[in-house]
C-alpha cells in the first residue's frame, strides 16, 4: 500500500516564496572596465567570492574568485574584467519561486545567481546561502504565529477558570441558501485554526460542518441551526431542524442514497455521500430523526491527535469483532 | 513535485483568481462533479477538477485546503464566485477542455490520484 504524499512546511516554502523575498538586495557589482587586480581588492574588502558585472545598469556578465586564479596564472592582473567575465548568464528571476533557484544551482553547478526583474535590471543576487536562511526565517515565523495562537487558546481555557469551559458558535443556516453554504463551517475551522487545533483535524471538522451545513440548506423546510461547542480536548457539533425528519436512518446513512431533487443534482449537491463523510470525519455521530417533526445530529471530533487515535481504535476493535 | 504555475503554463490554463499566487506545490489530482464526493476524496494540496462553477466550488477548495480547482468545458464562475474566491486566496483555473482531457494532461504531467487502498 502507498502512502498518500504529504508536503512538508519546508516543500510548501521552497514554491511559495518568491525569490526576491530571500535574494540579497545590496549587490556590490563591477564595470567591464575594471581591472582583474581592482577586482581583487573589492572581493577581499567585501569577503565576497564573486559579483556580477554591470554595463550602464544592464547585467553583462559574472565575475568570480576562480577567473581571477585563472588570470593570476596567465599574468594577465591587469587585464580588464569583460576579457575574463562569464557572459553565458543564467540567472533567476525575481518574482519566480525559489524551488526555480534551487533546480538552476543543481543544473548548471553555479555558485550564484544574479536575479533580475522583468525589464531584465540585475535587482539582487542569491546563493545557496540565502535559500536556507530564507527558510529558516519564514519556518521561525510560522512557529512565532504558531507560538502566538498556542498562547490565545492558553488564555481562553487556562485562565478562564470553571469545571468545563467552552466556546459556543452558533450559526443560523437559511433553507435553499446555496450561496451562503460553507459560510459556517468555514468560520468553525478558523476558529479552531486560532485556537491551534491541528491542521488534519482542522479539516475533518470542516468536513463534517460543511456537510450537515448543506443538509440544512438543501433539505430542512425552515433552515435550521448548527451549533458548536469547542472545548480544550474535543468539539461537539450539534445540528438541529425543524423538519420534514428522516422516515429512514439507516437508508439515511448508506452511501449513495440520496432523496435530493433533479435541480439540487444538477449543482453537484445530493450526492447521497454527506451522513456517510461525517461519519467518516467523525469520532463519533449520533443522528435522531422523527417524520414530521425533525431531525437531531451530534457530532463529537477529538482535537488531540493521541486521545483520537485511542477512540479509533476503540472503534476498529469494535468493528473487528463484529466482522464474522 | 509539480508546482500549479507549471500546470496552467502546461495546460494553457485561464488564471482567474491569483490571489494567492500559484507558486504551490501540488501533490495530487481528484475529479467529480458532485462536492460530496471532492469531500471525500480530495486531499490537501490537490488539484480537483470538475465542470461545477458555483459558489460552493469555492467553498469545497478552501475548506479541504486544495491547491486549485479547474472549471472544465467552458463553464464559467460568476462575478459573485470569482469575488469570494479572491477574498478566500482560492484558485480558479478555467479551460474549454473536457474533464477527460484535462486529467490526461495533468497525469502525463506526473500528477497522480489517490493510491488505492
Amino acid at each position: 500500500m502507498s502512502q498518500v504524499p504529504q508536503i512538508t512546511r519546508v516543500q510548501e516554502l521552497i514554491y511559495e516564496l518568491p525569490i526576491e523575498r530571500v535574494m540579497t538586495q545590496k549587490v556590490i557589482t563591477v564595470s567591464p572596465d575594471t581591472t582583474m587586480s581592482e577586482l581583487k581588492e573589492i572581493l577581499r574588502v567585501n569577503r565576497i567570492s564573486g559579483t556580477p558585472v554591470v554595463d550602464e545598469g544592464r547585467l553583462v556578465g559574472i565575475i568570480s574568485i576562480e577567473d581571477l586564479i585563472k588570470a593570476l596564472e596567465k599574468g594577465n592582473i591587469h587585464a580588464p574584467v569583460r576579457e575574463r567575465m562569464a557572459t553565458n548568464l543564467i540567472t533567476a528571476q525575481a518574482s519566480e519561486s525559489v524551488v526555480e533557484a534551487v533546480k538552476k544551482f543543481a543544473q548548471f553547478k553555479v555558485g550564484r545567481l544574479p536575479v533580475v526583474n522583468e525589464q531584465g535590471e540585475l535587482v539582487g543576487i542569491l546563493t545557496s546561502g540565502d535559500i536556507t536562511r530564507g527558510l529558516l526565517e519564514a519556518i521561525g515565523l510560522d512557529y512565532h504565529a504558531e507560538e502566538i495562537s498556542r498562547y490565545r487558546a492558553r488564555h481562553i481555557f487556562e485562565d478562564i477558570i470553571s469545571d468545563q469551559t467552552g466556546l459556543i458558535l452558533r450559526y443560523k443556516v437559511k433553507p435553499k441558501d446555496f450561496k451562503g453554504g460553507g459560510g459556517a463551517s468555514s468560520r468553525i475551522k478558523r476558529a479552531l485554526d486560532r485556537l491551534g487545533a491541528p491542521p488534519q483535524i482542522q479539516r475533518r471538522v470542516a468536513i463534517a460542518a460543511y456537510e450537515s451545513e448543506m443538509n440544512l440548506i438543501i433539505h430542512a423546510d425552515n433552515g435550521g441551526e448548527l451549533i458548536a461547542e469547542i472545548q480544550p480536548e474535543v468539539i461537539r457539533i450539534v445540528v438541529m431542524d425543524n423538519g420534514p425528519g428522516i422516515p429512514d436512518i439507516e437508508q439515511a446513512m448508506r452511501p449513495g442514497f440520496s432523496t435530493a431533487p433533479n435541480w439540487i443534482r444538477e449543482l453537484g449537491f445530493g450526492a447521497g455521500m454527506g451522513l456517510a463523510n461525517i461519519k467518516k470525519c467523525a469520532d463519533s455521530m449520533k443522528l435522531e430523526s422523527q417524520v414530521g417533526v425533525g431531525t437531531r445530529l451530534e457530532i463529537v471530533i477529538y482535537l488531540r491527535p493521541q486521545t483520537n487515535n485511542h477512540v479509533h481504535s476503540v472503534q476498529q476493535e469494535r468493528e473487528a469483532k463484529e466482522q464474522p | 513535485m509539480i508546482s500549479l504555475r507549471q500546470i496552467a503554463k502546461q495546460l494553457n490554463l485561464e488564471v482567474v483568481s491569483t490571489s494567492s499566487g500559484l507558486n504551490r506545490p501540488v501533490a495530487g489530482g481528484y475529479a467529480a462533479d458532485l462536492l460530496s464526493c471532492a469531500m471525500n476524496r480530495a486531499k490537501k494540496d490537490y488539484v480537483w477538477v470538475t465542470l461545477q462553477s458555483h459558489l460552493n466550488v469555492v467553498a469545497v477548495v478552501s475548506l479541504l485546503g486544495l491547491a486549485a480547482v479547474i472549471i472544465t468545458e467552458g463553464n464559467q464562475p460568476d462575478a459573485e464566485t470569482i469575488a469570494r474566491a479572491e477574498g478566500e486566496g482560492v484558485v480558479l483555473l478555467l479551460t474549454p477542455k473536457t474533464t477527460f482531457t484535462v486529467v490526461g494532461e495533468m497525469a502525463s504531467l506526473g500528477v497522480q490520484g489517490e493510491p488505492v487502498q
